[in-house]
Order: structure tokens, then sequence, then C-alpha cells
């Protein structure tokens, strides 16, 4: 007599992530809390920082075209990099590169000094400085703004000498003229309320898939979980899928109130902000995830989740200006998704911008998924040892 | 084992299994054949290794050494394929609590991708008279339910071997029994059985016993076998206050184990004759002693007296 022929493990990996994706949503839908989260933490965040919190940041980048060589000019300049908020960072040839560099957000400011510059000083015509402002935050530009304004009538009082005298005196030698790009207004909450996308987001879905594997050991279910011939990978998707749907509720839920609440501007760009959200909330999931398989009870979970969420608020550019923080903080918030996924909210809702400009951080976001989702199944159980 | 002569019909077959957690040996040179269609009982103290000795069989821990087959898959290289095959039900109920009896009993038909899925549950929940409360949900359920509902679960699809860990702890002996002629209805189909149990009365419904104990296996065969292979002299005393002699006996030379069973005592020993001494001061009224059959209780209660004393 022979064994019978037994059954090796069916192909239908489909079938295996349905099975967990619907247990997932059913357990999701039982669960009372998890749903009054879903709705009302957006709500409540919303709301609470709608109103927002200003700093001064200094040494922002600023980009210069200066198409007067003159001494002025230069004693100009160096009258804005005085002020200790600017720091000038790329020299532009032509009106177009300046325009470049300031819509790709590699500088906060643009400064031109017109050809004509000096002659008018000197003939007592005050002329007019250009600085355009990327105002997505204004928290970050205001007080330089206010800085620039106040400086021309100091800025050239050890050229104008002599002859010209009586130029350094009332009215101000020239006028800086301030063009806020974006954000004309400067309203705050313009910035605050996509940002709140990001940390919202943070905030929920972490935490979801963060107890999503320890509930099971701790419910005692994983051992029947593990003893089925559901595979890591098919687990993991299983238990983030539904979680991807809750995500885009609450981010439909968020630029609805944002456009109805505070009329933030949404100057297009959807296709790169679909692509961001996508990325992000999956990205998140599998932090969730990769946390959960790491933490040995609920607690835990949820601690790492809170130790996660702080560097999330506080270094990624939506509670202080990205500019303004110290380097090491910097280092620090480009390794943390939020602040590539801000950059992606800011520049595709306020400015319009496309995946043909937003892509190095939709490509942060894209190795964040990779590298979080590797390690969420190189930690991954596969046995109770 | 005397059963096993065809090697093709083993279901399992380990050789010299050995797992400790920290520096806990909990299994030692663990080794165990099993034929197709038996049930086997599995009996020993608490903390005696049963379940993570079932956990190795079904894939759920590796061992730290040891090889061996299960439905002659490697349970080192080849769990996943273990798992297709084996049905496995936790001591604790792991079904989900927050899902309904038919959304348990469906996860696990689509977790092992059967097909007739809606049948296949639809005929579980008949067998297990759960139509009509298809909709409450697991948590709800008592415990024998539960158990039911457990093992349901991990019959579903149709596995060659049946692993149950401790399946009745806690449940009323009406609930028990329904249990039990479920299993041996299922056996009678062809299934192969390993269960870990506590009760007496249930390691004499199986057809055969592996008795383990700190780790070890130290008996195995029919309930008859055990009884022959431990060499157990029993006689049981009655009369008015013998029960309340137990300690007192217990402590004479010649007396492994003096255990009131109801209204008698039972005192055991492997020597005839030093037990016979041992009871000479208690042969008057209102006690009578007569020789009887030793239980199986008996037998594993001195089997576990001297594990402990080759532990020491």
């Amino acid at each position: 007599m022979t064994a019978p022929a037994r059954r090796k493990r069916p192909d239908s990996w489909e079938l295996r992530v349905l099975a967990i994706l619907v247990k997932e949503f059913t357990q999701l839908t039982r669960d009372r809390l998890t749903y009054a989260m879903i709705l009302a933490v957006p709500i409540m965040q919303l709301l609470l920082f709608g109103y927002a919190i200003n700093t001064q940041p200094r040494h922002l980048p600023m980009a210069v075209l200066v198409q007067d060589n003159s001494v002025l000019a230069r004693s100009t300049l160096a009258a804005f990099v005085n002020t200790g908020f600017f720091d000038i960072t790329h020299t532009a040839r032509t009106p177009a590169e300046l325009d470049r560099l300031i819509a790709t957000g590699e500088v906060t400011f643009a400064l031109t000094i017109p050809g004509d510059f000096t002659r008018r000083v000197a003939l007592g015509d005050q002329p007019q400085v250009l600085l355009e402002a990327d105002a997505t935050d204004p928290s970050a530009t205001q007080p330089a703004i206010a800085a620039a304004t106040g400086l021309p009538s100091q800025a050239l009082s050890h050229d104008l000498k002599g002859g010209l005298g009586p130029r350094a005196a009332r009215p101000p030698p020239f006028e800086v003229v301030v063009h806020n790009r974006y954000n004309p207004e400067g309203i705050t909450s313009y910035n605050i309320v996509p940002g709140l996308l990001g940390v919202i987001l943070t905030l929920t879905l972490v935490i979801f898939t963060a107890l999503s594997v320890t509930r099971e050991i701790e419910r005692g279910t994983m051992e029947s979980l593990l003893a089925t011939p559901a595979q890591p990978i098919e687990v993991m998707i299983g238990k983030l899928a539904p979680y991807v749907i809750v995500g885009l509720i609450q981010t439909v839920i968020i630029l609805v109130l944002a456009r109805l609440l505070f009329n933030v501007p949404m100057a297009g760009g959807w296709l790169a902000l679909s692509v961001g959200v996508l990325l992000f909330i999956t990205g998140s999931l599998a932090l969730g995830f990769f946390f959960s398989t790491l933490a040995r009870t609920q607690l835990q979970a949820m601690q790492m989740s809170i130790f996660y969420l702080l560097p999330s608020i506080l270094l990624s550019g939506f509670m202080f200006p990205f500019r303004g923080m110290p380097q090491w903080a910097q280092a620090i918030g480009t390794m943390i998704p939020v602040t590539h996924f801000l950059r992606v909210v800011r520049g595709a809702l306020l400015k319009g911008e496309g995946i043909g400009v937003l892509w190095p951080s939709l490509t942060a976001l894209g190795v964040f998924v990779c590298v979080v989702t590797a390690l969420a199944m190189l930690r991954y159980r596969r046995t109770l040892d | 084992m005397s059963e096993t002569d065809a090697p093709d019909e083993l279901v399992i077959d380990v050789h010299g299994l050995n797992k400790s957690f920290s520096d806990k040996h909990v299994v030692k040179d663990f080794s165990i054949q099993v034929a197709k269609g038996r049930i086997t009982g599995f009996l020993g103290p608490n903390g005696s290794g049963k379940t993570t000795t079932l956990r190795m069989l079904c894939g759920l821990l590796t061992p730290d050494s040891g090889t061996g087959k299960c439905l002659g898959f490697d349970i080192v290289e080849q769990t996943e394929d273990i798992k297709c095959n084996v049905g496995y039900m936790t001591q604790k109920f792991s079904l989900y609590d927050d899902l309904t009896i038919e959304e348990n009993l469906m996860f696990m038909a689509r977790v092992h991708a059967l097909d007739r899925r809606h049948e296949r549950v639809r005929d579980a929940l008949e067998r297990l008279g759960l139509v009509e409360r298809r909709r409450q949900l697991a948590g709800k359920l008592s415990g024998g339910w539960k158990q039911r509902l457990a093992l349901a679960a991990a019959t579903l699809h149709e596995p060659d071997l049946l692993l149950l860990d401790e399946p009745t702890a806690g449940v009323d002996p009406k609930a028990r029994r329904t249990f039990w002629d479920e299993i041996h209805s299922l056996s009678a189909e062809g299934l192969t059985v390993l269960v870990s149990t506590h009760y007496m009365d249930e390691a004499e419904r199986c057809h055969d016993i592996a008795y383990i104990s700190y780790g070890e296996l130290i008996a195995r065969g029919t309930v008859s076998d055990i009884l022959r292979q431990t060499k157990l002299v029993t006689y049981e005393g009655s009369g008015a206050g013998v029960d309340r002699l137990g300690p007192e006996i217990a402590g004479r030379p010649g007396v492994e184990a003096a255990a009131p069973f109801g209204a008698t005592l039972h005192v055991s020993g492997t020597d005839r004759e030093a037990l016979k001494r041992a009871l000479t001061p208690y042969e008057h009224a209102p006690f009578k002693w007569r020789e009887s059959e030793p239980t199986l209780e008996d037998a594993f209660i001195h089997l576990m007296g001297q594990a402990e004393d080759n532990y020491k």
C-alpha cells in the first residue's frame, strides 16, 4: 500500500490574500472605535492645527539675477545677506533660470536687480528690485520679507557719499518690490492644511497596522494563522489593502475640508498628488506592519508608532519650516517620508507642479516603500520560535 | 508501535527531535511513529513538552535538531506543504472572536484556497448544527461550541492528519462526548489523529497512547500495553474512613502511590510482597483489601513518579 497523494500548496495566492483582506475588513467594520478614529481624527486635527505656528527661520536660500554689475548692486546684495535671513546659493543668468530655481523649490527667494539700477539711483529715480518669494510656507518667508522691505534706507549709506550724498537721505535710494508666488496673501493655513494630510495619514495608518500583527499574537489567533499556508507577503498585502482604502477616504475628507473651510487653492498636479498619496499611504502602512513584527505587545507597537510620529511632525517641515532647521535636523528630516510627501502635496496643490518637477520626492517615497516592505518581510516570523 | 509494519503507512515518523527555549530544554530526543488512521493520545503532565512537540510536527516551530517526516514531507524543509495537509487545533481558541461562525469558516476555506467554498462551509455548518446561528460572533459561543467550531475549521480543508492540543480542556462532559464522537467518525474516514489530553477517560478512547514527561517519550502503546509495561500491582481498600488513610499509607516502604477514588483507596507499587507488608497493619475491620486491575491513572502517576526520579 502506498501513501495517498498529498496536496502541494496551491498557487492561488490571490485567494489567500483575499481571505486575509476580507477578514481584516470585516474586523475593521466591527471595531467602532477604529471607525470613529478614521473619521474623527482628520476632522479634529484639521480644526486644531488650522491656525499656524510662526517661527523665524534664517539663512533661506536665494537666487539672484544681477543685470547691473556695479558697486551699488553688490552692496545691495551684501545688505540682503547681512540681514541674516538670506543666503545667496545660486546666481542665475537669465530670468527663465531664476524662474526654474524658485519653481522647483531649490531656493525660497529670487532677487532681480535691473540693468539700470546704478544709473537710476544716481538720478534719484528710486529704482525697484524685485524679490520673489515662494510663499507656500508663509511662516517661513514672512520675517525675511519684513527685513527685506526695511533694508533700502540703510543698504547704500556707505556708497552714497560725496556728490551722491543727498541720494542717501529720504526717500530711500531704491525700493524692494515683493512678489509672493503661489500663495500671494501669505495665508499660513494654505501651508498647514496640506501638511496636515501627511501628519494625519501617518498618525492613523501607522498605528492601525502596527497593531494588526501584535493583536493577532496577543489574542492567540496568530497560531492559527501561521498554521495556514498563507505566506508572509500574502498576509501583509491582505492586511494592508483595507487600510489603503481607509487612507484614501481620509485624504478625500481632508482635501474637501481644506477646500471648504480654509479655501486652500488647488492648482492642479492631480496625477503627481495621486501617486504621492498612494506611495505615502502604502509606505506608512508598511512601516506600521514592520513595527508590528518587532513589537511583542500592542502597547510596544503603540510606543514605536508615537516614537516615529514625533520627528514626523517636528522635523518634516510641517511644524517648523524645513529650511529653518539646523543641518542635522534637516538630515533626519530627509529620512522621514512625511518630508517628501509634504513637498509633493505642497508642490502639487499650491504650485500645480507635475511629476516632471516632483519626481525626486516621489522616488524617495517609492524607495521608502520598498525598503520598509523588505525589512518587514525579513522580520516577519513564519514560526512561533 | 507494534502496529507499524509497513513504513509507507507512517503518517508521522520523526527521530531525535530537540527543542530548547532560552536555557530550558523542553523536548529531548523525541521520536515517534504514528500509523495511518490511528487515534493516538498524547499524554503527560503540564509543561512536559506536548504543545511544543505538536507545534514542531505542523511546522510552527523549528526543531533545534532531529529529523523526520510528517505526511511524507520533511518537517524542517517542507513546512508549507505540511500546513496544507494538516489540521491543527490550538489549545487556546484561536479563531477570530469578532468574526461570525460563518466568516471564520469562510476565512479558512479561502486561506486554504479550497474549491466549492460555499458548499463546504454550508456542509460544515450543517454537520455542526450551527446553520441557524451562523451569523453569531464566534467569541459569543460557549466553550464546547467553540471547540467544535475550531474542529470544523481545522478539518475544513480535509487534512490527512489532525493535531489536537488539549481540545476538551474546560469543556463539560456531554460536549466532550460529542467532540470525541466526531473525532472517531473522522478517524473512520481515514484521518490520523494525534490528540493531547489530561483526561484518563479520553486516553482510553484512543487507539494507542504516547506518554511524555520532561520532554521525553517514556511509554508508548495501547492502554493494555502500557498497563503491562508498568508492572504495577494495585490493591483497592474499602470500608469507612479508608480514604483518609492515604497520606499515612503513602509514606510506607513499598508504596508508590495511595490515592482515594471516591470512598475507596488505591494503593499501588511494583513490588507485590513489599506492598502486602505495607498494608498488613491495616488488615482489620472495617477495612477490606483486594487486589484490583491498575487503572490508567495509576499507571500514569507511577510513570510520572519514575520520570521525576530520573530527572533528579
